[in-house]
């Protein structure tokens, strides 16, 4: 017996460390940690492990700062000018936007849609890796101490890098979207198609269940849906790079992601996303019927043509010319829109609002009518009231709120109200 | 300190005895644990590194110079689950310590029979250790744990390449560790 174990000794002892490992690979598959929980192993190899990736990182941090900031300040000047003028830039882009955002909100309020805001933040350093090709978690300097949690989101100015999976004291670990673990709720920017960004062992990210008959464009941009409730909704994730037929009638399109992930140094983690409704305060009251009026059901606009020859479009049977009445809003917006869901009540919310979101700058006056109504199309004539900015209409006559009666420089096309003809009566 | 070795039976070095090396044990510690740092560092500043399998370099320089299967299959035990401690939730704890345990055996048991110490043979050696470890690596991630690995020989080879070459060098510069 003795020169048998001797004999083989060696396999012996491979085998049983072997089978340990096997056995605790197995312990491993069949209980999971749970979610947040973290094994002790780990816990100990990332205790001696980071301390010193964080002293190379900081180091490297402040060497490279000091050589930026106090050395090396060759052309800072002319970097100066040209960020100032990117400033003013900015700040007329701003003022558009800023239009753009309110428009914004105001159809928000009115849909009850509620918005994802980032709260708060953490700003956190890469500091390492798994070392390994099979596995492409990141390490980052930031843990359980300055508030970081599981399921957190990772992002970067450019794009979302991953989520949070482990959490240690001084350093967390992170999924990142090219993981072949990682799956992120995603849709196409602009035809706003929705799919499932998912990683693959070899490092690339693929956006799934497309069907196969959906028009994908390349270069088309991927922003998050939100749907996963960890990313807010329309992060940029990154750009369609290919499409191809895959399995199962779906498509197989390659996402190249916005965030370079193979070269990140700092990461923002989203410590706090609040869902709240925009603030409407400065938009004026909500009735209720303008709620109502969102949900009824649409009625198409058809083309009415009077004996002059103008065209109008006014809802078929319901007779609103309101809705037919104001050039480039709700006369142009496609059937079923806010604007032309329910005749009766757009003097209020199909009138005034959906004009204001459809035509370009909510703080224009709404024009008086370019076209002639149609007769019998409708009982009365919209009038113009160019110090509001309001239509009121012949069922709604009560202006419902007051919108700001500046032009902006760029308006455009909209003639000036004619006078109430004779022998039409101006609703009250 | 220098322990001759009997001369093994089958053995295909030319010389009458094989070397056995020792190492303190300040470098049987720092050396496996400064290879894990730079294995989970330096990808973030050199995005391709993680095709260099450093701790398993490691695994092989030890269980050669020692020339001993159970000390190669404690040390390749010990850096595999090091390892694997660093990696996601894809990558559970024993898989590079199955590996590398099997990686230290057998380069062991081949350092017993042929003589590895100048580049020619090193580099054919990491190459060759590295292929098996990459083949044992997918057979218990897609074997085991019904993992969904991909497996790319032109991949496989290229990554031995640049292992055998990068191997070459590391295994000089851990040369000066060796006591004889």
């Amino acid at each position: 017996m003795d020169t048998i174990l001797g004999r083989y000794k060696n396999l012996i002892v491979l085998a049983a460390i072997l089978f340990a490992q096997i056995i605790a690979l197995a312990m491993q598959v069949r209980r999971p940690t749970a979610e947040g929980e973290t094994r002790l192993i780990r816990l100990w190899a990332t205790a001696a492990v980071t301390p010193f990736e964080k002293a190379v990182v900081h180091s490297q941090k402040w060497v490279h700062d000091t050589w930026d900031g106090y050395i090396y300040l060759r052309h800072v000047d002319q970097e100066n000018q040209q960020l100032r003028a990117e400033i003013d830039r900015m700040k007329l882009e701003q003022a558009r936007l800023r239009e753009d955002a309110t428009m914004a909100r105001r159809i928000q309020t009115l849909l009850a849609f509620k918005e994802q805001y980032i709260d708060s933040t953490v700003a956190a350093q890469v500091i390492g890796t798994s070392g390994s090709e099979q596995s492409r978690v990141l390490y980052i300097d930031k843990g359980s101490k300055d508030g970081i949690k599981p399921d957190m989101a990772v992002i970067t100015p450019t794009g979302i890098v991953g989520k949070i999976v482990q959490v240690f004291p001084g350093s967390s670990q992170v999924l990142p979207i090219n993981d072949q673990l990682s799956g992120v709720g995603a849709a196409l920017k602009a035809s706003r198609l929705q799919g499932i960004l998912k990683g693959a062992a070899n490092g690339t990210t693929t956006l799934q269940y497309i069907m196969s008959d959906e028009p994908v464009k390349l270069g088309e941009e991927v922003v998050t849906s939100g749907g996963d409730r960890i990313f807010p909704k329309g992060f940029p994730v990154g750009t369609v790079a290919s499409v191809e037929p895959g399995k199962d009638l779906f498509l197989n399109i390659r996402v190249i992601p916005s965030a370079r992930l193979d070269r990140l140094e700092e990461v923002l983690v989203v410590t706090k996303i609040q869902e709240k409704l925009p603030d409407a305060k400065d938009l004026g009251p909500i009735r209720a019927s303008d709620i109502l009026s969102e949900r009824l059901p649409g009625v198409p606009v058809t083309q009415t043509v009077d004996a002059a020859g103008n065209a109008a479009g006014t809802a078929s049977g319901a007779a609103n010319p309101a809705q037919s009445n104001i050039p480039g809003g709700a006369a142009t917006a496609k059937p079923g829109t806010a604007t032309t869901r329910n005749p009766s009540n757009s003097g209020a919310a199909g009138t005034t609002r959906p004009t204001a979101a459809a035509s370009p700058g909510a703080s224009r006056p709404i024009p008086a009518p370019a076209t002639k109504p149609a007769n019998g199309s409708t009982n009365a004539a919209p009038k113009p009231n160019p110090g509001t900015g309001t239509v009121t209409g012949a069922t709604t006559a009560k202006p419902v709120r007051k919108l700001p009666a500046t032009l902006p420089p760029d308006t455009d096309q909209t003639p000036p109200a004619p006078p109430p003809k004779e022998g039409e009566t101006p609703p009250q | 300190m220098t322990t001759p070795a009997m001369p093994f039976r089958g053995s295909y070095t030319s010389r009458e005895q094989v070397a056995v090396y020792e190492f303190k044990w300040l470098a049987v510690i720092l050396i496996p644990l400064v290879v894990i740092f730079i294995q989970a560092f330096l990808p973030t500043k050199i995005r391709w590194l993680p095709i260099i399998d450093l701790p398993m370099m490691v695994v092989i320089f030890f269980a050669v110079a020692r020339r001993n299967p159970i000390s190669g299959c404690m040390t390749g035990a010990i850096i595999g689950l090091l390892q694997d401690t660093l990696g996601g939730p894809a990558h559970p704890i024993g898989m590079y310590g199955i590996t590398d345990t099997i990686i230290g055996y057998m380069a062991s048991s081949l350092g017993v029979k042929i003589d590895i110490e100048n580049p020619g043979s090193r580099f054919l050696i990491i190459y060759g250790f590295f292929v098996i470890h990459q083949a044992l690596y997918y057979g218990v991630g897609h074997g085991l744990l019904r993992q969904a690995l991909q497996w790319s020989w032109s991949h496989v080879a290229i990554s031995a390449l640049a292992n055998a070459v990068v191997g070459v060098f590391v295994f000089s510069l851990l040369d000066r560790f060796k006591q004889r």
